[in-house]
């Protein structure tokens, strides 16, 4: 590792991380554990057992006040008043010209007071943002980053493992709610990066171990970033940064589902026009149908680029993410990338791309 | 997998590779800490059997689940035997990098080459 790790933000579980024998890597200015087993074997803990995630790296930032609410409705693309207390909401954030400035979650905890979770590398610009906003509005934001570690607890036996631990029933998908688990009082959240049942959980920073090691001891695997990257994108999730950035509106990116133009959102008149006119490229996901793995930066023959790309283990194959023209998106397109030289053949498949059996 | 390890009898590259030189003959293959590194190999395609490798050139691609990476020819020749097998178990890569996890075996245009590689104790030192 280089001595430039030295000056990177470390997570609260940072020891035990190192003890478990994780592989760190520099994330967004976190040094974050990337792997602990191997990605393939957490990648298929998370879809057959359960898994824990130290996702510590994620920014939140609470706005609350009287202006709360009108405040996230000019900022966050959703509809927010739909949000009741005690649920959540994804969204993203635009600039004026209606590129992606993030996406979030965001978590209402009372009639007045939000949670929004932000990417890390977005973070302290989400939070200029906010800022730079409020004043029109009767709000506060909050920089809460220091105040929450963060886990996301994933897979078919996730919830079951939690709520042996809680003092109360789980939130279901979308909502949230205050608990004590393992003797820890947190934020639990029923969302998640992965296409399994699990939830998300808000802790302090200083009782987070207490939280991992009560995780583990019930037999959750640990599961570093690499397989948080090959569950997201096997179902088809954004990764901001890489299938997400200013240059891309929501519309192409298929996230006009979670756009309410008429709430006059910043971006929106933009976001309007283009899902009425039609982008000119989307964001689709493809199966690679030999051999080979596409990845970020690769070109497609006739036009486009993959944003993300990896390799599947539940398919057994490469899969990604990928910005086309919208002649070439539909379903069944074959697609030919280039992959370091040599052309590869991949096809537009349906998101998801794995789908978890019914049963769970 | 198993503990970092390095065979005494091998030569190593320092880009992480190592080489068997049986007379004008020699078997590569990637070390411990290069598999290591990668993570779980998912794709080898080995180069065809009379392919020209060059001395720290780059003679074939190892695809794990997070990249793909060059494989660097520590030694000159031409190749005359690939390791089929890790067609279908390119596992075997990081299970056994110098036994069952060889990548190919090439005939030496140069054998005095090997006279510029590392032995065991100079590669690992290079590790640390």
């Amino acid at each position: 590792m280089s001595s430039a790790t030295d000056a990177l933000r470390r997570s609260p579980l940072d020891d035990r991380h190192r003890a478990a024998g994780a592989k760190l890597i520099e994330f967004a200015g976190w040094e974050m554990p990337v792997q602990y087993a191997g990605i393939k074997l957490e990648h298929l803990a998370v879809r057959r057992d359960a898994g824990v995630f130290d996702v510590s790296h994620m920014g939140q930032i609470e706005t609350a006040g009287p202006g709360a609410q009108a405040l996230l409705q000019h900022l966050l693309s959703n509809d927010v008043r739909r949000m009741p207390e005690g649920g959540a909401q994804y969204s993203v954030i635009c600039n004026p010209e209606g590129g992606v400035l993030d996406d979030v979650f965001t978590y209402r905890l009372a009639e007045s007071c939000f949670v929004t979770v932000t990417n890390a590398a977005n973070h302290e610009r989400d939070l200029e943002w906010f800022r730079r906003h409020a004043p029109d509005f009767d709000a506060d934001v909050i920089d809460r980053c220091d105040e929450f570690a963060m886990l996301a607890v994933q897979g078919p036996r996730a919830r079951g493992l939690l709520h042996e631990l809680s003092d109360g029933p789980l939130p279901s998908r979308m909502h949230c709610a205050g608990r004590t688990v393992a003797d820890v009082p947190m934020l639990v959240c029923g969302t998640g990066y992965t296409g399994e049942p699990g939830v998300e959980l808000l802790v302090d920073p200083d009782r987070v171990g207490e939280v991992w090691d009560a995780l583990l001891a019930r037999g959750a695997a640990p599961v570093g970033l690499g397989a948080r990257d090959t569950l997201r994108l096997e179902v088809g999730y954004h990764l901001y940064g890489n299938d997400l950035d200013r240059n891309h509106g929501p519309i192409e990116a298929g996230l006009g589902w979670c756009c309410r133009e008429s709430t006059g959102f910043v971006g929106s008149d933009v976001v309007a026009r283009v899902r009425a006119e039609g982008p000119e490229q989307k964001l689709v996901a493809f199966e690679m149908t030999g051999r080979g793995i596409a990845r970020q930066g690769n070109a497609i023959a006739g036009g486009g680029i993959v944003t993300s790309g990896t390799y599947s283990p539940s398919l057994e194959r490469g899969i990604g993410l990928a910005y086309v023209p919208v002649a070439r998106a539909e379903l069944g397109s074959e697609l030919e990338i280039d992959v370091r030289g040599t052309p590869r053949a991949a096809v537009v498949a349906a998101k998801p791309l794995y789908s978890p059996p019914k049963e769970h | 997998m198993s503990d970092p390890s390095y065979p005494e009898e091998l030569l190593y590259h320092p880009e992480h590779d190592w080489a068997r030189v049986d007379g004008d003959q020699a078997t590569f293959g990637i070390t411990w800490f290069a598999q290591d590194s990668l993570g779980e190999v998912v794709f080898f395609d080995p180069p065809k059997v009379g392919t020209t490798v060059t001395k720290d050139a780059a003679y074939t691609e190892i695809e794990s689940v997070k990249a793909v990476s060059d494989v660097i020819s520590p030694l000159s020749g031409e190749v005359v035997e690939v390791n089929d097998a890790l067609g279908d178990s390119p596992e075997t890569i990081n299970e056994d990098p110098y036994g069952a996890g060889w990548l190919v075996k090439v005939k030496l245009s140069d054998p005095s080459e090997q006279e510029a590689l590392l032995d065991a104790a100079a590669y690992a030192a290079t590790l640390s």
